[in-house]
């Protein structure tokens, strides 16, 4: 091996903190982006495998009822390549080992097996054709029951109670993400899938030679806006409910929706990080190097070239650069692997297509050496400048002025070791703006991440807080008159009842529409309330609707234009109604109505068809097992178990995402103070050890060196606070999708916590490099100089 | 001095290695100025052993630093044998250093993260007939410690390094500035024993900056400097071992 290269491996070896802290900023950089690229790549990667494999379907439309042979006629659209009807139905399940009753949905399997949206058999069988009772459950609702082939359990199908006996266990590409109906989130122990023949189900439900639910896949060249438009004419007779792409198939949209914040995320977040990382790196890398600059300045004099001279720190800088990018691959990868798991938790796929991105790892490994590439060579540059002579010199002390500042400080009569802190700070402002800049930069980031978690937060806060505040909500079979609304008062445990009433709806602006819900709200309703960002109820006005921003955006609609209102379900009337107002709401994708003022256009009585109840929480198992009776009663959503669902997914994915995106912000905290003492405590040592042999103790030496670096610390937090806002700001716009918009509200927490960690992380490095100075040889640093 | 180019014609036996005519070298910092050579003519014969005395600040350093290429005099010119190193490109320069000089200096200079030997071969792996790192060691009593780092020698053997690695690429000339300087007189006799029988056995031209004027003893020829102007340019009549220099 040549001496040079002997000398890096040796030199690397005696820095090897400093190399490594160097590298594990850049790691990080480079963690981010090829672990959110791998994420975002194979979830869409899986995503789509899954949906081509098991024929997912393009258009979906749900009917009253309707004949078998429609489904023939909706073959022969024009662009339909395919055509499948079936019954589906929502039923009220009965568990053993649970006290409240489930909810399930059924779905009918063709005798000639399913042609679209093909169930995926994780255990057992299918049922058997000429076994009525026989069910496929999924997988989720089964493993947490554990509900093996062979089990039974009982549900209530249009009214009757039945048993049913589990077959075996399935997936499948239509409920990759399973929300109950109208739940926030998916609930494997509450909610679950039931496959079963399609005889027996038309049995059950009265449905013989009928279907409910058409799924259509279309050709590749189809225009799916004529398609939906020519099946939404073909089932009017039937009462459809609206055709619809996949874009509004619950699991797709949210899943989609995921990818998307997911993609923002891979789009806003990395390239920060990676930037911020770059800048120090090359700043860090430049110092060290430019600490070499006797040597440099040697090895001119025995007559290395420029070009050899360069050559060799630039191999020591891709060399760090190199360790960098492997530790920001190998962690990425990680990082991947434990989101991809995240994942799976909510969004079932039967397997995983990875796909780590080629072109994240080549750009962020083009980016690193890069990166470490113009730091090194711009130090060895300046060293390679200066002739060899004066290179070898140790720099001629460096020239403190005596500005307005340092006269100022003077007058306040400061400690001697004091004034040193400052005039350092004074004398070297570049040298102090790398460290102000990088410690800012990591409170900045952990603002960011942070943030995210008080958003979410946020969110759950105005869910299920202010607009939810009822912990039960029946769901019923059909409208009602409102007495309804008394009835359920006399339901055992229930001390405050209030009626609702939705409805599937097709709001139509010209050639804009939307599918969504119309919500008809009761005066004075102290239960469920419409709210907006800021927290503020809305008080529904007298006449026409109200929407949320979003929604109103997508339909290019403003207060006082008129709106037409499809309904979905009987009555199925068309309504044209004034948009009275719109609102900032970041959740909400409903239009809203003050409920008199609805079925006044409606020309009928008020009626409810769901009922939000305040209960004694002793008396819900009561409840339970009233409602499991109460056959007016199609499903209920618990708010309490949704809330503390949503608190504990909170916590737990949440917190992950949280504790890796602080590691990442202490290692760029801890990568640039370690390094930024380090570099101070060589070019000063000569200046502390002088010090010391003043007769100033440790302490008082340490001080010199903690202070300026602490000081520094405490300037960058509050830039770092300010940086941190202007970065939540642009990912809560990134990540706000048509399904959420993310509410921008940064806790004072966060900011505390934020400089909090990086305050520890700073002050941790700058002592761990006070003790060197407890080493320093008083002798060799005074000797060092002439 | 008024060495003309038709006296280094008639003088074919003494060729000369290096002349410099009127060299003048002004180091501006900030709005100071500092005029550390003023108009200096010298020349440098074939196998010859000069010493270079004078004051701290007297320019000794600059001069040197001058003829081996590390520096550039703001005004006159340096010629090395018939080339002229003012005019040289950096990468003249550079390989000037290369293949024709050796330079030794007050504290040593070497990369402490190396060894003695491999000190050494970081010069030895670029020039172009130099002898193994071991015999340059050898040459300067050092073989034994050869596998020690810097930081394991004395400044004594830190400072043979040195030697023994300007003179591992057998130099046209050697340059040392102040070798001595930091070493007590013992170290210090070791030293100068090491260059004078570089100068001895190799015949290297040799330039030795110091202080300390007991050492010009040992030279052919000493130069005194002052206040950036040559003073005194004398041959020795004779010459003394370094063992016998009075400290
Ligand atoms: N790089 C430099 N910048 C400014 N002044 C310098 C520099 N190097 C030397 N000098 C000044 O030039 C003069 C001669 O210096 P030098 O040649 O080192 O003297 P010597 O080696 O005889 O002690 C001194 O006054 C010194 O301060
Ligand atoms: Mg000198």
């Amino acid at each position: 091996m040549r001496a040079l290269d002997r000398k890096m491996l040796r030199d690397l070896r005696r820095i090897w903190a400093q190399t490594l802290a160097i590298a594990l900023v850049l790691g990080c950089g480079i963690m981010v982006l090829v672990g959110a690229q791998a994420t975002q790549r194979t979830l869409e990667q899986s995503q789509a495998a899954y949906y081509e494999r098991h024929r997912f379907a393009d258009v979906f439309a749900g009917v009253t009822r309707a004949p078998a042979s429609v489904v023939q006629a909706a073959a022969q659209i024009d662009g339909v390549a395919q055509a499948e009807g079936r019954i589906g139905f929502n039923a009220v399940l009965d568990i053993d080992g649970m006290q409240e009753p489930a909810m399930g949905r059924v779905i009918s399997l063709p005798a000639d097996g399913p042609a679209l949206n093909l169930p995926v058999l994780r255990r057992g069988r299918l049922p058997a054709p000429d076994r009525p009772q026989e069910v496929a459950v999924s997988e989720p609702f089964a493993e947490v029951h554990g509900l093996v082939p062979g089990s039974r359990f009982r549900g209530v199908l249009n009214g009757q109670l039945r048993e049913m006996q589990v077959t075996g266990w399935v997936l499948s590409p239509e409920f990759i993400y399973a929300m109950p109906p109208g739940a926030i989130m998916p609930d494997d122990r509450r909610f679950g899938l039931i496959w079963m023949n399609e005889s027996a189900a038309a049995a059950a439900m009265d449905m013989g030679g009928a279907v409910n639910e058409i799924a259509l896949r279309l050709t590749r060249d189809a225009d799916e806006r004529a398609v939906i438009a020519a099946l939404d004419r073909l089932l009017d007779a039937y009462g459809g409910t609206g055709a619809h792409g996949r874009d509004r198939q619950v699991s797709h949209a949210f899943l989609d929706g995921e990818l998307q914040q997911l993609g923002a995320m891979a789009a806003f977040l990395p390239p920060i990080f990676l930037i911020v990382a770059a800048f120090l790196v090359n700043m860090v890398l430049g110092r060290m190097i430019a600490l070499e600059r006797a040597q440099i300045g040697l090895m001119k004099a025995v007559g290395y070239g420029r070009a050899q001279i360069a050559g060799h720190y630039l191999k020591l800088a891709m060399l760090i650069g190199v360790v960098g990018i492997a530790l920001g691959w190998g962690f990425g990868w990680w990082i991947a692997e434990a989101m991809i798991g995240l994942y799976g938790d909510f969004f079932r796929f039967p397997f995983i297509i990875r796909d780590f991105g080629a072109g994240a790892l080549v750009i962020s490994a083009v980016l690193g050496l890069a990166t470490v590439a113009l730091g090194g060579l711009r130090a060895v540059w300046a060293s390679l400048k200066l002739p060899p002579a004066e290179a070898m010199q140790p720099p001629a002390p460096p020239q403190y002025a005596r500005g307005r500042l340092d006269r100022a400080l003077t007058l306040i009569r400061l400690r001697q070791t004091t004034m040193m802190i400052f005039r350092s700070i004074i004398r070297w402002p570049g040298r102090a703006a790398i460290t102000l800049f990088g410690v800012s930069a990591s409170v900045a980031l952990l603002v960011m991440s942070y943030f995210m978690f008080d958003a979410v937060e946020r969110l759950g806060e105005s869910v299920f807080e202010q607009a939810n505040r009822q912990q039960v909500t029946l769901m019923l079979a059909r409208a009602q008159n409102e007495r309804a609304v008394n009835d359920a008062l006399t339901l055992p445990g229930v001390r405050m009842a209030e009626g609702a009433y939705a409805m599937p709806a097709r709001l139509v602006n010209g050639h804009r529409s939307r599918l969504t819900a119309l919500q008809g709200h009761y005066p004075d309703a102290q239960l469920a309330r419409l709210i907006d960002d800021a927290g503020v109820v809305i008080d529904l006005p007298a006449e026409g609707l109200v929407l949320p921003q979003m929604l109103a955006r997508a339909l290019e609609i403003g207060a006082g234009d008129m709106l037409r209102v499809e309904m979905l379900a009987p009555p199925r009337e068309v309504l044209d109604l004034p948009v009275a107002a719109v609102i900032a709401q970041g959740l909400g994708q409903e239009a809203h109505i003050a409920a008199p003022a609805l079925f006044a256009a409606m020309r009928t009585a008020p009626q409810v068809n769901m009922i939000h109840l305040m209960i004694d929480p002793d008396r819900m198992a009561d409840l339970n097992s009233a409602i499991k009776e109460t056959p007016a009663v199609a499903s209920l959503a618990n708010w309490a178990e949704v809330r503390r669902q949503f608190d504990a997914t909170l916590s737990e994915n949440l917190l992950t995402m949280v504790a890796i995106y602080t590691l990442i912000g202490v290692l760029i905290a801890i990568g640039v103070v370690y390094n930024a003492a380090r570099i101070q405590l060589s070019e000063r040592s000569y200046e502390l050890a002088s010090l010391r042999v003043l007769g100033f103790s440790r302490g008082e030496v340490g001080f010199v060196l903690v202070g300026e670096i602490m000081l520094l610390t405490l300037v960058a937090i509050p830039i770092g606070w300010v940086l941190g806002y202007g970065l939540a700001q642009g990912l809560a716009a990134a990540m706000s999708t048509d399904l959420m918009q993310i509410p921008f509200h940064i806790t004072r927490r966060t900011f505390a916590l934020a400089a909090l960690a990086v305050f520890l992380a700073a002050l941790g490095s700058v002592l761990m490099v006070r003790r060197r100075l407890d080493r320093v040889d008083l002798a060799m640093a005074l000797k060092a100089r002439e | 001095m008024r060495q003309g180019i038709a006296e280094t014609v008639s003088v074919p036996v003494r060729k000369q290695v290096f002349r410099a005519q009127g060299i003048t070298r002004v180091y501006r910092t900030g709005t100071v100025e500092v005029r550390a050579l003023r108009g200096v003519d010298l020349a440098l014969n074939e196998h010859e052993m000069v010493v270079l005395l004078g004051a701290s600040g007297s320019g000794k350093s600059t001069l040197l630093n001058i003829l081996g290429g590390l520096d550039l005099p703001t005004e006159g010119r340096v010629f090395f044998r018939d080339r002229e190193l003012t005019r040289a490109s950096d990468a003249q320069l550079t390989a000037f250093r290369r293949d024709h000089v050796g330079f030794v200096f007050q504290f040593y200079n070497l990369v402490p993260s190396l060894t003695a030997r491999e000190n050494v071969a970081l010069v030895t792996e670029i020039a172009r007939n130099p002898m193994t790192p071991e015999e340059a060691l050898d040459r300067v009593g050092l073989a034994p410690r050869m596998d020690h780092f810097p930081a394991e020698l004395s400044g004594g053997e830190q400072q043979r390094v040195a030697i023994a690695r300007a003179i591992a690429k057998r130099p046209d000339v050697l340059l040392c500035d102040e070798p001595t300087g930091a070493l007590d007189s013992k170290t210090g006799i070791q030293v100068l024993e090491a260059l004078y029988e570089v100068n001895r056995d190799l015949g290297t031209a040799t330039v030795l900056i110091t202080h300390n004027a007991g050492i010009q003893r040992i030279a052919h020829r000493v130069v005194v400097l002052a206040d950036g102007q040559i003073t005194r340019d004398e041959v020795n009549a004779t010459r003394v071992l370094p063992s016998e220099v009075s400290w």
